[in-house]
């Protein structure tokens, strides 16, 4: 068995990278113009395979380069450095409707990069590859301290970046699947910013009373941050993305406890019963049954649940009376929120208020609703059960894989950037190469 | 004991970090400070604790510029604090550090302070601290230990060239120049041939078979390309190196590389043999006023007999000579100009490249490793002075590695010139 050697050789720099950052794909010695793919695998925690791939011709020198050569074809097209990442999707036979979110923020991401000879679609198990290496992606930089928090009957992990601190902090909502979704936080925690993420659908006290949690579990937590001896209390973002966008607004806005720096929402809507209880918000949003669209390919269209956007101010925050810097970050095709109308009502109420200077906001075409964190897969539908103990539906969540990918990694950088301006006072800041942000 | 307390004046806080703060231990990083007080006196230190518990510390004193709103600091040389890492006052004299277990990565913590200290760090309060990870292993390598010797494979369906890893007189499994070798390209054996179980056992020394056994298993590895294996010895491992490189009949190899060596020996003698002829003039060790023990002149002069230096004219393979001008502890240099000479006489010197550093000494290690210009070495309990000057000697572990790996590249992947990673990675 004497395989021919071949001298291909791959490199992945950096081999180690926090997941919002960059990395170069380079091959070399591979046959002047051939066809190379060039193929990224990954076992998920939950044992599903995820792969991408791209087809090259390498120049005459019989090099490639990621991110100055173009994919003709794959799950990408272009000049995609990190198409290898973003385009990742179950592979063929795999369960549908699946998501790739990491649970366990303490370990890495192992993904594995190899060159194949040709243009493969499939089979790659059966072709030999011509070289691979394992990249490591890394949700948590050295030294961050990850704290599960219970007190005060709270659900929620804290995240501390390393040092001595005092630290500012964002306290990190997600949406309706409820759970306790780390991957945020302990990325925040990684540049600088204290992150407590806050179960408040699906958390203990719920669990065992049934009851859901109102105005003063969110008020708790900030006040546990608020004193922590390791934050400053008058540094406190709120970070909400779909019905977390809702709790954000609300405690923004209304409560009396709870003194924002700034606020960032994603993917969310200021449209809710202003005088009711977070149950009462639920309620309302899944209210309008008939307004719930289905493809046909049996994919759920949720966004028109709250729309048209109500007239009557009981039914909306009042964004008159924000007094913070707020971001608003929308995907244009959105299909589960109406986040780009509650963004135009949200605009005009503010410039008839006359603070409105407090609003930045950053739209996205081709974009769905799901926006994460840079080069995380894209999915355009999932199976989810937005009401915990409900119904599970294939969810329509919007955008186009490319230009949802660009959004997630222009919206992280921007995000970031206002934060560290407000809770770091920070213009301006190229705190990062441009390879990390 | 009381929270410090809330209302405590607060200083903004202000802004480190360290990028990358995970990475190989031979890519550099940058240092960056933001929104300290422009003009003020900084200190940037860095701390680590090793395996065996010691502590150890480098730091920098800085001014902060003016640009913008607030100060900021970019280190000019943001490696000083590794490569000049030492001991806290106070340790066990003589350490050096190495790293033990390749599989976890080092841990040095770098903090940013006020003002300019030098002493009493743990009683001051750092502005910020971040932790950055130093790792001897790229993902997906996987390290192979066998009784006598580690495998380190690089990750992938191969095959691999190959690198016969041999250290110096102080025996034990040194496996950190293997891990970054696989984490480049490069499948590497790292034998013991001093200290293995064999010689434990026995209390006989190995001899050539030895090193054939550990070629041949290399040669015949599936993963491995058996065409394409070079030997790399620094100190005592040069002079198997040598030897093998040209009396084997077993051992061919596409190119060696010989650290802080020579190729003075008897050549006809056993492994044994050229161990004792080398401390057998104990009269040529010197002593310094400060105990610091002298070892270079064993065997000097260079023999003019050809029985006593290996005959590099019958060298057949190119070869890499790297020689701190300062070494204390082997007549590298003499050895070098010598084997020169030998090779210009015999017309193969074309095969020779030599790299000499001045202010160097015998210690060239992987780049940033601290530099040490003495410490205890078993089996001698003497402190041994290594020689060199911190900052020369560790500009020359950075340039030597980078020119080692072009060599390697160059002879067993063919590749001339190669950029194969960016510049702040080598």
């Amino acid at each position: 068995m004497d395989h021919q050697y071949c001298e291909v050789k791959l490199s992945v720099q950096p081999c180690r990278a926090l997941v919002d950052e960059k990395f170069k794909v380079l091959v070399q010695k591979a046959p002047p113009g051939a066809q190379l793919t060039v193929r990224s695998h990954h076992h998920s925690e939950n044992k599903h395979e995820w792969e991408a791939f791209g087809h090259y011709i390498c120049d005459s020198t019989g090099a490639l380069n990621l991110s100055e050569d173009l994919s003709l074809g794959g799950t990408y097209e272009g000049v995609e450095p990190m198409g290898l990442l973003w385009s990742l999707r179950p592979v063929p036979g795999s369960k549908p409707g699946l998501r790739l979110r990491k649970m366990n923020v303490e370990t890495p991401m192992e993904v594995t990069v190899s060159v194949y000879q040709g243009h493969l679609s499939e089979d790659f198990s059966e072709q030999r590859a011509l070289a691979a290496v394992v990249v490591e992606r890394w949700y948590m930089a050295p030294g961050v301290r990850r704290i599960p928090v219970t007190e005060h009957g709270l659900t929620a992990t804290l995240f501390l970046p390393p040092g001595p601190g005092r630290f500012p902090a964002v306290l990190d909502l997600w949406g309706g699947g409820g759970n306790l979704m780390e991957y945020r936080a302990s990325l925040l925690a990684s540049h600088g910013f204290a992150a407590l993420v806050l179960d408040y659908l699906t958390n203990e006290l719920t669990k065992t009373t049934g009851k859901m949690m109102e105005n003063d579990y969110f008020e708790v937590a900030f006040k546990f941050l608020e004193q922590h001896p390791q934050i400053v209390g008058s540094r406190i973002a709120m970070w909400g993305l779909s019905f977390g966008t809702a709790m954000t607004l609300k405690m923004a806005v209304y409560s009396n406890v709870i003194k924002l720096r700034c606020a960032v929402c994603y993917s969310g809507s200021h449209i809710q019963p202003v005088d009711g209880s977070v149950k009462d918000i639920k309620e309302y949003m899944g209210k309008k049954r008939e307004n719930i669209r289905v493809t046909e390919n049996q994919e759920v269209i949720f966004r028109d649940l709250t729309l048209p956007v109500p007239k009557d101010p009981a039914f909306k925050v009042d964004m008159g009376r924000l007094q913070c810097p707020l971001q608003v970050v929308v995907g244009l095709d959105d299909q589960s929120w109406p986040a780009y109308e509650s963004a135009m009502d949200m605009k005009v109420m503010m410039e008839e208020a006359g603070n409105s200077h407090l609003l930045t906001l950053l739209t996205y075409p081709h974009t769905g609703h799901l926006i994460e964190p840079p080069y995380s897969p894209y999915v355009r539908t999932s199976i989810l059960r937005p009401f915990p103990g409900g119904v599970s539906f294939k969810v329509l969540w919007g955008g186009e894989t490319a230009a949802h990918s660009r959004a997630q990694e222009d919206a992280w950088r921007k995000t970031l950037l206002f934060l560290r301006e407000h809770l770091y006072d920070m213009r301006n800041s190229a705190v990062t190469s441009k390879s990390n942000l």
